[in-house]
């Protein structure tokens, strides 16, 4: 008798406890993966595709799941690495020099003059920063362009260019005390 | 306990203010050229309104306000629109930014003025009115007056209305002068603030060190119920946070307003302007300048807007022998100019011209934790902590110890033994934390667009089948459903207009 009591009673708080989960399981749903969301956040978002994947969440994706390492990001440069090392628990290393330099934030020009209208310098831009018709000029919205470079290699009369973003009286900082840091060397 | 209610920290300088306010405000004259930035003020640079060859006249308005927090800018006297370009601005970059370069006619002559009745006014208009005559606080920090002209949302009704007249910066006597001189229309122009605002009462702190002053304005306030409170001479005393808490023992909570505790702060010199454009209907185009230093003649000049510095200079008679530095501002707050040719703005309220004598930089020296500065820190932070994280650029631990409270006075910089720019430490922190947080705006923009981007094709993708399937019979489906995967050479045209269609719809 005491028996069955015991796995009448086990049985009832198994199937409340599953019924539980299983309502929590629906109800606490996450969408998607956490920690790509994470890592997604901490990339510098130009979606050049230096990392070898295509577009900044295709290489969070990989890197959660294991396949791509933390240093692929030139854009991110070495603080990126650093801050995905702190995220993932990680030791910070030093970039891929196959997959290029750390570079100077840089913005995309098109040459006026020279654009042929061809449209495909629009259909290579990942964020749409790129704006005219074809056989019309194009140009560049500056303000939205990540300077992924992806514009560069299809034009066929080769008139983009790079341009480094040179700092303005808004964008200017005050710079690290130097004196103190010869001091302190 | 009584008024004053004295704030934690402070410092008692040197003083330096006999040199420039024994001598009366120096009229104004008009230069042959006059450089007007469009940003003279916080918030969005205010919108070009002219272009080269246009004649202007006295008080016409040249810069546009763009946006809720801007103010606009006007002409300083009647003359020819030269150029509207890029001119070196006193900026502590030494970078150019926007200006209208106007040159005089000789004729001064003003637009039409049309002075309003504040009292009969809807308040918004009067705001708007304040906003386009250009009125922003010449305390230094040209924060747009019409914006702390509004209370809705913040607070019902103003407990204390508090006109600084504190000028705690050593050198300065800008403030000084134009109270002495200017009392009763400064005073008028309280009234238009209580108008508006309808403080229980009325506040003004002006520091024990300026006697004439206080008489002047204690003359000028009786009969309105106004009350002049003189304050001990401690720096920063004229910091809107320690003037508050000297008059009213009220501090604002860490990143609220001060309208939060039913304050709310104006520049006594901002009073007079904002008298001038109501009753007068005169803008914001000239403003009290302390030339000062190692100067001939040390002096205030009531100065057009877009004067250059070195005007100014050469009517207090010229450098004396022997000058490293030009200052906008004090010493204690303000930052080296790159030249003398840079124009007069809204904020320019102290020209200082510092000798090679005044000058010294001794060495610095590793911190040895003796805590003088927060014992001198007037927003109580922790100063060595600050600079600690700031050295080590650890921005997310800085702002645990409240960077942004920071009003960067220089107290600590000033008692520091082993001379450690701290200040210079903590605008860098700022500056890199505003930055990332940019970045991180630019970046959160990017992913939007790509994603949209992303969709885009997608979509079109499937409409391009869907097409096709409808055209070619069912049983040629499936070979042709492969011909269109990828990129489709066969129709450029078709597939370019309709990602311009997108673009032209985001980019408005």
């Amino acid at each position: 008798m005491m028996m069955i009591v015991a796995i009448v009673a086990l049985g009832a708080l198994a199937g409340a406890s599953g019924l539980l989960l299983g309502f929590a399981a629906i109800r606490f749903k996450i969408e998607g993966d956490p920690v790509v969301e994470r890592i997604d956040a901490l990339l510098p978002q130009t979606q050049c595709g230096q990392c070898g994947y295509v577009g900044c969440r295709s290489y969070a994706e990989a890197i959660a799941a294991g396949e791509a390492d933390i240093n692929q990001c030139p854009p991110g440069g070495q603080g990126g690495v650093a801050a995905l090392a702190d995220l993932l628990g990680r030791d910070p290393k030093p970039l891929d020099p196959d997959l290029g330099p750390e570079k100077p934030k840089m913005v995309a020009v098109i040459d006026e003059q020279s654009c042929i209208g061809c449209t495909l310098c629009i259909q290579a831009c990942p964020v749409d920063a790129i704006l005219g018709a074809a056989k019309h000029m194009h140009t560049v919205i500056a303000r939205e362009c990540t300077g992924c470079e992806l514009c560069l290699a299809p034009c066929p009369v080769d008139c983009i260019h790079m341009q480094p973003i040179s700092p303005t009286i808004t964008t200017w900082k005050w710079v690290y005390p130097a004196a103190e840091a010869r001091a302190a060397a | 306990m009584t008024p004053p209610f004295p704030f934690h920290g402070g410092l008692k300088t040197v003083r330096h203010k006999t040199e420039s306010n024994r001598e009366t405000i120096l009229p104004g004259s008009v230069p042959e050229r006059l450089v007007v930035p469009l940003r003279q003020h916080v918030g969005a640079i205010a919108k070009p309104l002219v272009q080269a060859g246009d004649r202007v006249l006295k008080g016409q308005m040249i810069g546009q306000p763009d946006g809720y927090v801007s103010a606009a800018v006007h002409a300083p006297t009647s003359g020819r629109v030269v150029a509207v370009d890029q001119q070196p601005v006193p900026h502590p970059s030494g970078l150019p930014d926007w200006c209208v370069t106007i040159e005089s006619d000789g004729q001064d002559r003003w637009i039409e003025r049309t002075p309003v009745d504040y009292q009969r006014m809807h308040p918004s208009d009067l705001r708007n009115f304040v906003r386009n005559a250009g009125v922003v606080g010449l305390g230094g920090a040209v924060f747009p007056s019409a914006v702390k002209m509004n209370l809705s949302g913040h607070c019902e009704r103003l407990e204390q209305l508090i006109l600084n007249g504190a000028e705690c910066e050593p050198w300065m006597t800008c403030d000084d002068l134009i109270m002495r001189e200017r009392a009763v229309e400064i005073v008028a122009g309280i009234h238009i603030l209580a108008h508006l605002l309808q403080p229980r009462e009325v506040l003004i702190g002006i520091e024990d060190d300026k006697p004439e002053a206080i008489a002047a304005m204690n003359a000028a306030c009786s009969g309105t119920g106004y009350q002049v409170r003189p304050v001990p001479t401690r720096y920063p005393s004229g910091g809107a946070k320690q003037l508050t808490k000297l008059l009213t023992n009220k501090e604002a909570p860490v990143n609220g307003r001060s309208t939060d505790i039913g304050v709310q702060c104006f520049n006594v010199a901002t009073a007079y302007t904002l008298h001038r454009a109501v009753a007068h209907g005169e803008p914001v185009i000239s403003r009290i300048v302390t030339v000062t230093g190692h100067i001939a003649q040390p002096r205030n000049i009531d100065a057009l807007l877009g004067s250059s510095f070195a005007d100014l200079i050469a009517r207090c008679g010229g450098y004396r022998e022997g000058v490293e530095r030009l200052i906008m501002g004090g010493p204690m707050m303000g930052f080296a100019m790159h030249s003398d040719g840079v124009p007069v703005t809204k904020a320019t309220n102290c020209i200082l011209a510092v000798g090679a004598d005044a000058l010294v930089e001794p060495p610095v020296m590793p911190c040895i934790r003796c805590g003088d500065c927060v014992e001198v820190c007037p927003a109580n932070l922790l100063p060595q902590q600050l600079y600690w994280h700031a050295r080590a650029k650890e921005f997310d631990k800085i702002q645990d110890y409240h960077l942004f409270s920071c009003i960067e006075c220089g107290c600590c910089s000033y008692v520091c033994p082993s001379h450690i720019p701290l200040v210079q430490y903590y605008r860098y922190a700022k500056n890199e934390i505003w930055a990332l947080e940019k970045e991180k705006q630019r970046a959160e923009l990017a992913r939007r667009r790509h994603q949209a981007r992303m969709e885009r094709l997608e979509r079109e993708q499937r409409e391009r089948e869907a097409k096709l399937r409808q055209k070619a019979p069912p049983r040629a489906a499936s070979p042709l459903d492969g011909a269109t995967a990828g990129p489709s050479p066969a129709e450029p045209a078709s597939a370019a207009p309709a990602s311009i269609a997108v673009n032209v719809e985001r980019s408005e």
